[in-house]
């Protein structure tokens, strides 16, 4: 019988059938930071357990990391105090961690690609909702909680339902200046941010297949973000030659092996599913949210939506987010003035995403009193970024070039909005007080959209901006 | 297991909760996250909502001592934190009824021990209506029944049966019951090529 990549990754994982009903699946890879997992090491010592598969969990420092000055002890004593115990959590439990010194640190779902410990056919787990980006890669990766952790730690299992799946078809070509981010934020605003709510997503068709490693990851990345817990997208040719090479990748004829075992894991041709939706890619523009979740967006050239026009069931949601906002309805979203420019998070902050933003903003400046920020996502990318000149393009338009960390886009660290601020933000949360001012307000774009925002001091679109 | 983990029914007052959508960064903002134990999580929930806003349900003192919270439509959606359920559960919460739940937000209640069941969405809004006219009415979330009554009135209430089974049985803390399986888990590692280097 035809499979598709969920069956089988999900057959190839199961331990057992647990008494609940539940399928005991296995990870093979545990993704752990300093936020989530204290309490989770914590409760592993008071039961007496070690760490089951050390040399399957890696760590590493990224959401209340500074992004200015990584120096230790860093000047935020409950970053300070986070930090130390990550550190010391590690040393006692045998688990791998890529600290500030390693030149491997970056945000979690930056660095598991980047290293290659992210493979097809794998299953993830890791204490952040963001691990469906791992998805992108052909791997089943799933964000949970801090209980969850202790049981990966201790068992590298966890008791889960099997998800339902939806293939997400997205055909045809995208016009430029239209991006990744662009297509994920118009697939949540069709299904709703609780739409996949049980199932797993499998992004495909010709705009999927067309795109780089970092443009799939980018759109799984933000499946949580549309309510599916799990997002994927088959691993083929583009994903083998992105995996080549990389440290934690098997090396030579051991490479060549695994291609064929991941060839093996993508969906079957004549797979079913339990729900198809398509979208055409020319169809798409640039993407900007107007409201306080990732599905209250608009195309750029359209207005901000009336509530009275809404759905019956979004009508008080809508009026709500307009009146945080302080957003009138029928205006249009462009020429809305920004306080702050932001260019980083697992979403957008890979070397592509920096390319296209510093594309934009090259030769150009950063509005007056604007403050504007590109915080990296990783070590990797901040070196491969400056070997080519990205940090001075950014530098001579006046933004801030950063270390690599969340910063911004949950403002755990110090890099905050304050007040009534509106950030343009290549992040995936435009949630009420997501950037660290409770009153703060969000605007997601895609990173050169953002560029173009900071430059021109308003929501614009970056397609007039393109040379 | 222990007899203590069991969760055949909750019992308390309710706190009805309007809205949909509602996100963790919500119920517990960031910044509440940054320490190494869960202490003191109860101070935090809804913290920013709550501020300014005597009118917030958590804030009125009729709702103070209740143990059930009735929700909308994706309640918990967005962010991981086990810090959500945890502040809750802190401040007092035993129980959820809802319209629906968010996937992650639903498992992090369960694994520390606070069911959450889903009535159609009628049933909800008669509910917080009902609560909000006479908070002191006592409601039974039923787990075992998939059942919420309130009253004379018994409402069908839906919950997975792999979460029913680990509420009734007190195995919600699925650490022990995962580690049953013994060797079997490094036999499966073994049978993945990834783990033994293709």
């Amino acid at each position: 019988m035809a499979k598709a990549l969920l069956d089988k990754v999900w057959d190839a994982h199961t331990v057992r059938t647990l008494p609940s009903g539940h399928t005991q699946l296995f990870f093979g890879l545990h993704l752990i930071h300093e936020v989530t997992s204290p309490q989770a090491f914590q409760m592993l010592r008071e039961m007496g357990l070690r760490v089951r598969f050390p040399e399957r969990t890696f760590a590493t420092i990224d959401h209340i990391v500074p992004t200015a000055s990584q120096v230790r002890p860093f000047r935020d004593a409950l970053a300070e105090e986070m930090t130390a115990h990550l550190v010391s959590n590690c040393k006692e439990f045998g688990v791998p961690l890529f600290d500030l010194d390693s030149g491997r640190q970056g945000i979690v779902h930056i660095i598991g690609p980047e290293l290659g410990l992210t493979q097809p056919g794998m299953t993830i787990a890791c204490g952040d909702s963001h691990t469906s980006t791992h998805g992108a890669l052909g791997a089943l990766a799933f964000g949970i909680g801090t209980s969850q952790v202790r049981d990966v730690l201790a068992t590298q299992c966890l008791g889960m339902d099997k998800p339902k799946l939806r293939q997400i078809r997205v055909v045809g070509s995208l016009a430029r200046g239209v991006y990744a981010k662009d297509v994920i934020l118009a697939i949540i605003h069709r299904l709703g941010v609780k739409g996949g709510v049980g199932y797993a997503y499998e992004y495909a068709g010709s705009a999927i297949q067309a795109m780089s490693m970092e443009e799939r990851l980018t759109i799984c990345n933000m499946s949580i973000e549309g309510g599916a817990r799990v997002g994927y997208v088959n691993p083929d040719a583009t994903t083998f030659a992105y995996l080549r090479g990389r440290p934690f990748a098997p090396q030579g004829e051991a490479f060549d092996r695994a291609v064929t075992w991941w060839t093996s894991m993508a969906t079957d041709p004549d797979a079913t599913f339990d729900d198809v939706f398509r979208l055409d890619a020319a169809s798409i523009e640039p993407m900007v949210t107007w409201g306080i979740n990732p599905g209250q967006s608009a195309g750029v050239s359209e207005p901000i939506p009336d509530p009275a026009e809404a759905p019956e069931t979004d009508r008080a949601a809508w009026a709500e987010a307009l009146a945080f906002m302080s957003f009138e309805p029928g205006r249009p979203i462009v020429g809305t003035p920004i306080d702050v420019a932001f260019i980083g998070s697992c979403t957008n902050a890979r070397l592509s995403d920096l390319r296209a933003a510093a594309e934009v903003a090259r030769g150009r400046k950063v509005a007056r009193g604007l403050r504007a920020l590109v915080v990296p996502g990783s070590q990797a990318v901040a070196k491969a970024a400056e070997a080519e000149g990205l940090h001075e393009i950014f530098q001579e338009a006046g933004f801030e070039w950063r270390k690599a960390g969340c910063s911004l886009c949950l403002g755990m660290n110090e890099d905050k909005l304050s007040g009534r601020e509106i950030c343009a933000s290549s992040s995936n949360r435009n949630f009420k007080g997501r950037q660290g001012s409770p009153t703060g307000r969000t605007l997601l774009m895609s990173p050169a959209m953002v560029a173009a925002a900071a430059i021109a001091g308003k929501v614009t679109d970056v397609r007039e901006w393109l040379r | 297991m222990s007899h203590d983990h069991v969760r055949r029914q909750i019992v308390g007052r309710g706190i009805p909760f309007h809205g949909h959508d509602i996100d963790t960064d919500r119920i517990m903002p960031a910044r509440f996250l940054k320490s190494v134990t869960f202490e003191g999580l109860e101070k935090h929930v809804f913290e920013d909502d709550r501020r300014h806003a005597p009118e917030h349900p958590f804030n009125q003192p009729r709702y103070q001592g209740a143990s059930i919270l009735i929700v909308g439509r994706n309640f918990g959606s967005g962010s991981s934190r086990e810090h959500a359920p945890e502040g809750l559960r802190r401040w007092g919460i035993r129980g959820l009824i809802g319209e629906s739940f968010a996937e992650i937000f639903i498992g992090n209640c369960i694994a520390i021990g606070l069911p959450c069941v889903t009535l159609a969405p009628e049933d909800v809004v008669w509910l917080m209506e009902t609560v909000a006219r006479n908070p002191e009415h006592e409601i039974v979330l039923h787990v075992e029944d998939r059942v919420v009554r309130v009253g004379d009135r018994t409402i069908p209430a839906k919950i997975a049966d792999g979460h029913r089974h680990q509420l009734l049985t007190g195995t919600w803390n699925a650490t022990g019951v995962l580690l049953e399986a013994g060797d079997a888990i490094e036999r499966l590692a073994k049978s993945l090529p990834y783990v033994t280097g293709h």
